[in-house]
C-alpha cells in the first residue's frame, strides 16, 4: 500500500507550463508517476511534450478531474498566485493538493486552510514549502527524487527536504512505504500528526521516522499523539539545537520565539513519549536501522 | 519574519487610524528638541530598541521641558542596552493613565489560524499575566476567511470584561487593529499598554509589530522600515545576493543545501566541536537547490570574509542538486576568489552524498587542492572541521 499516494494515483501539474513545473513534471514522468494533466489558466486544449509523452492541458483543475479522473495536484505556480491555485484545488474538491511553492505569504496558506475548512475539508493540503510525496516504487508527487531509495515498509514525516533525501539515503537498502515532507512553514496542511496517524493504521508501514526542527510545537503535540495511539515503533531526529532565539533559520517557520520552539523542548516531549531521539542524522539511521534488522 | 521598532509601529497603527499619542522619533538631541517643541507638554523620551527591559536599564525617561527632552535624548541617544546600541529615540507627549489594558492579533500555528488575546490587566507581560491570573486572559480564535468585524469585535471586549465606559473605543480600537494586521502582513500586533486616560480617552501607548517576510512583494512600502545599522554586515551583504545567511558566534563556517539540512549541520559541528576545544558554527547558510559556480563563490566569500571562521565545512545532499555541479562550483569559486583578489588560505572539508555523489568525488579528488579535504561522511566531516578549526584557532 503506502499512505495518500500510490500506484493508482492519478496526477495533475499545476503550473505544469512553467520553468519549475515543467522540469518537475518531466522527472515525477521519469519516476514512473502517472501524471494525466497540467492546468494553466488560458492554455487549455493545448499539450506539452515530455520525452515522447504527451500531456494535455487545461483551463481549470475542475477541469482537468473531469477529463482525466485525476485525485492529486501538485502545485509549483508562484507565491503570488499560490492561495488561488490552493483554492481552486479546493473547490474542485481533489483528494490530495501538495503545494511546492516556497515563500507565500501566511495570510494567504491561513486563507486557504480557513476555505478547506468551510467546504468541509475535502481536500487534503500538503506543504506549502515543502519537496511533496514519494512512494518509492509506485508514484512520486512533487520534488523528491526518485532514486535515492526503493520501496520498503519505513514510513518518513519530515519539515525539511534535504533531512529527508538525507534519511533516505541513510536508509535505502531496507527502502520506504511513502515519504512526507510536510513543509517549513508556519502554517501548513498537514502535520506531523496526520502523518503518524495514517503511518499507524498502514498495513504496510512497519515503524516511523520522524524528522522536525525548531519553532513552534508542532513536535510537541506529535509526541502526546505517539503516546496516546501509536503502537509502531517510532525514531525521531530534531534540527537546531545550536539556532539563537528571534533568527529565522532558512524555513519560514524555523525560529525560536523566546523560549518556545526550542529543539531541547521537542526533544524531551518526543523521549517521554518513548521515542528515540538520535543526535544526529546518521546515528537516528542506525536507531531505525536496529528496529528494522531486529 | 521582520520585527518592527516601537517608533516603526506606532508610525503604522496611525496609518490605519488607530490612536496614538502625538510626537515622532529623534537621532539627535537637536531632532528631540524640535518633537518636543512642537508636543508642548510633558514628553516621554523612549529608546529604540528590539529588546526587553529597557526601562529598567533607565531607556525610558520623563521630561517636563524642552531643554530636558534634549538633556535626556543625549543621555539615551547611544547608551548600550543589553547589547543594543541606541540610535533613535521616540519622543511622544506623555499620558496620564488611568487604567492599563492589553489587546493583540497573532498568528496561532498550532490551530493554523489567527488568535485574538485580549486582557483588562495591561501593562505586564501577557505571559505572566496568563500564568498568575488565567482568568484576565481571554483567547478567541479568529476565522482567517471572516475576520474580526464590530459584532466580532464586541464580543470579545464583553467577554474580557472592559468597562462599559470605554467598550466603543475599545471595539473600534479591536476592528481598526485587524484591519491593520490583515493589510500589512503582521503575524503580530500588540497593544500594550492600551491605556485609558483620566479624560476617559483610549490609547495606544505602545505598539509591537511584526511582519511577514514572505508578503514583501506586495509591501514595497516595509522596505523603508528595515534598519540597516542593525543588520550584520556579512548577513546584508549576503542578502544583496540572495543568500539565506545568519551570523552566529563559532569558528566553523558552514555552507550547505536546505534549511534543515544545514540546521543539522550547525549541530552536529557543535557536537563534533565538544571534543576539539569547544569550536562552534560560525555561521548558518542555505546555498539552496541550485548550487552552480556562482553560488558557491558567492557562498564561501562571505563564509571567508567572517575573520573567525578558522575551517570551512561544505556539506551537500545532491537531491536535484548534481555533486559534479557542487564540486566544479568549488573548484571554480577557487578561481573566481582568486581573481577577486581573495584567494582561499583556510581548510575546506567537503562532504558530497546523493545526485552523481561519485562523479562529484572524483572531480575534487583529481584536482587535489591542498585546502580541500573529502570525507565520505556527514559525522565524520564535521570531526575534521572541527579539528581543523580547533588547530587554527
Amino acid at each position: 500500500m503506502a499512505i495518500w499516494l500510490t500506484k493508482d494515483s492519478k496526477v495533475i501539474v499545476q503550473g505544469m507550463t512553467g520553468s519549475e513545473g515543467s522540469k518537475h513534471t518531466r522527472r515525477m514522468l521519469r519516476a514512473g508517476t502517472n501524471v494525466v494533466g497540467g492546468v494553466t489558466p488560458g492554455k487549455g486544449g493545448q499539450s506539452v511534450d515530455f520525452d515522447g509523452t504527451s500531456v494535455p492541458v487545461f483551463n481549470s483543475v475542475g477541469d482537468a478531474m473531469a477529463a482525466t479522473g485525476a485525485d492529486v495536484t501538485v502545485i509549483f505556480v508562484p507565491p503570488k498566485f499560490a492561495k488561488g491555485a490552493m483554492i481552486e484545488a479546493i473547490d474542485a474538491a481533489i483528494p490530495l493538493a501538495i503545494t511546492i511553492t516556497e515563500g507565500i505569504p501566511v495570510h494567504d496558506t491561513a486563507a486557504a486552510w480557513a476555505y478547506n475548512l468551510a467546504q468541509g475539508a475535502r481536500t487534503r493540503i500538503v506543504g506549502p514549502n515543502c519537496p511533496g510525496v514519494a512512494s518509492p516504487g509506485q508514484s512520486n508527487a512533487g520534488i523528491i527524487p526518485a532514486d535515492i531509495a526503493g520501496p520498503g515498509r519505513i514510513g518518513l514525516v519530515s519539515k525539511s527536504g534535504t533531512l529527508t533525501y538525507q534519511m533516505m539515503y541513510e536508509l535505502r537498502d531496507i527502502g520506504f512505504s511513502t515519504c512526507v515532507g510536510i513543509g517549513g512553514d508556519p502554517i501548513i496542511g498537514t502535520t506531523h500528526i496526520d502523518a503518524l496517524a495514517a503511518f499507524q493504521a498502514d498495513p504496510d508501514t512497519d515503524a516511523i521516522v520522524m524528522i522536525g526542527e525548531i519553532g513552534g510545537d508542532a513536535e510537541e503535540r506529535a509526541a502526546d499523539f505517539i503516546k496516546a495511539n501509536v503502537t509502531k515503533p517510532v525514531v525521531g531526529y530534531i534540527a537546531g539545537f545550536t539556532a539563537p532565539p528571534g533568527k529565522t533559520m532558512g524555513h519560514a517557520g524555523a525560529i525560536i520565539s523566546g523560549s518556545s520552539g526550542t529543539a531541547e523542548a521537542k526533544k524531551v516531549a518526543l523521549e517521554a513519549a518513548g521515542v528515540r531521539v538520535g543526535k544526529t542524522p546518521s546515528e537516528t539511521a542506525r536507531l531505525m536501522r536496529a528496529i528494522m534488522q531486529g | 519574519m521582520v520585527d518592527l521598532y516601537e517608533y516603526q509601529g506606532r508610525e503604522l497603527f496611525a496609518r490605519h487610524g488607530l490612536p496614538v499619542l502625538s510626537g515622532g522619533v529623534a537621532q539627535t538631541p537637536d531632532e528631540a528638541r524640535a518633537i518636543a517643541a512642537q508636543v508642548g507638554r510633558q514628553v516621554v523620551v523612549k529608546a529604540q530598541v528590539k529588546v526587553g527591559g529597557r526601562g529598567k536599564a533607565g531607556g525610558v525617561k520623563l521630561a517636563d521641558t524642552v531643554d530636558e527632552a534634549v538633556a535626556r535624548a543625549t543621555d539615551i541617544l547611544g547608551m548600550d542596552i543589553k547589547g543594543h546600541t541606541v540610535h533613535k529615540v521616540m519622543v511622544t507627549e506623555a499620558a496620564d493613565i488611568a487604567e492599563e489594558y492589553y489587546f493583540s492579533y497573532l498568528l496561532d500555528r498550532a490551530n493554523r489560524t489567527f488568535l485574538c488575546i485580549a486582557s483588562v490587566a495591561g501593562g505586564m507581560e501577557i505571559e505572566q499575566v496568563a500564568h498568575e491570573t488565567p482568568e484576565k486572559v481571554v483567547k478567541t480564535p479568529i476565522d482567517a476567511s471572516k475576520g474580526v468585524d464590530e459584532a466580532l469585535a464586541r464580543e470579545i471586549v464583553t467577554k474580557a470584561g472592559f468597562p462599559a465606559d470605554v467598550a466603543d473605543q475599545v471595539v473600534d480600537i479591536a476592528v481598526k487593529l485587524w484591519q491593520a494586521f490583515v493589510a500589512e502582513d503582521a503575524t503580530l500586533v500588540e497593544v500594550n499598554p492600551l491605556a485609558k486616560t483620566p479624560d476617559g480617552r483610549v490609547l495606544c501607548l505602545d505598539a509591537k509589530v511584526t511582519l511577514d517576510d514572505n508578503a514583501a512583494f506586495r509591501h514595497p512600502e516595509h522596505a523603508a522600515w528595515v534598519d540597516k545599522s542593525a543588520v550584520d554586515p556579512l548577513e546584508e551583504k549576503a542578502k544583496a545576493k540572495h543568500l539565506n545567511y545568519v551570523k552566529l558566534d563559532g569558528e566553523v563556517g558552514i555552507i550547505g543545501n536546505g534549511a534543515g539540512l544545514v540546521m543539522s549541520t550547525l549541530d552536529v559541528v557543535a557536537y563534533a566541536g565538544e571534543s576539539h576545544g569547544g569550536v562552534k558554527p560560525a555561521n548558518f547558510l542555505d546555498i539552496g537547490g541550485g548550487a552552480s559556480a556562482e553560488v558557491m563563490a558567492n557562498g564561501l566569500e562571505i563564509v571567508l570574509s567572517d575573520p573567525a571562521v578558522k575551517s570551512v565545512f561544505v556539506n551537500v545532499f545532491g537531491g536535484i542538486t548534481a555533486c559534479d555541479a557542487v564540486a566544479n562550483g568549488i573548484l571554480a569559486a577557487f578561481e573566481l576568489l582568486a581573481q577577486r583578489g581573495e584567494a582561499v588560505t583556510k581548510p575546506l572539508v567537503v562532504r558530497l552524498d546523493g545526485n552523481n555523489a561519485e562523479l562529484g568525488r572524483q572531480i575534487l579528488d583529481s584536482a587535489a587542492n591542498p585546502l580541500v579535504q573529502r570525507v565520505d561522511t556527514m559525522d565524520g566531516a564535521a570531526q575534521k572541521a572541527a579539528e581543523l578549526a580547533a588547530a587554527g584557532v
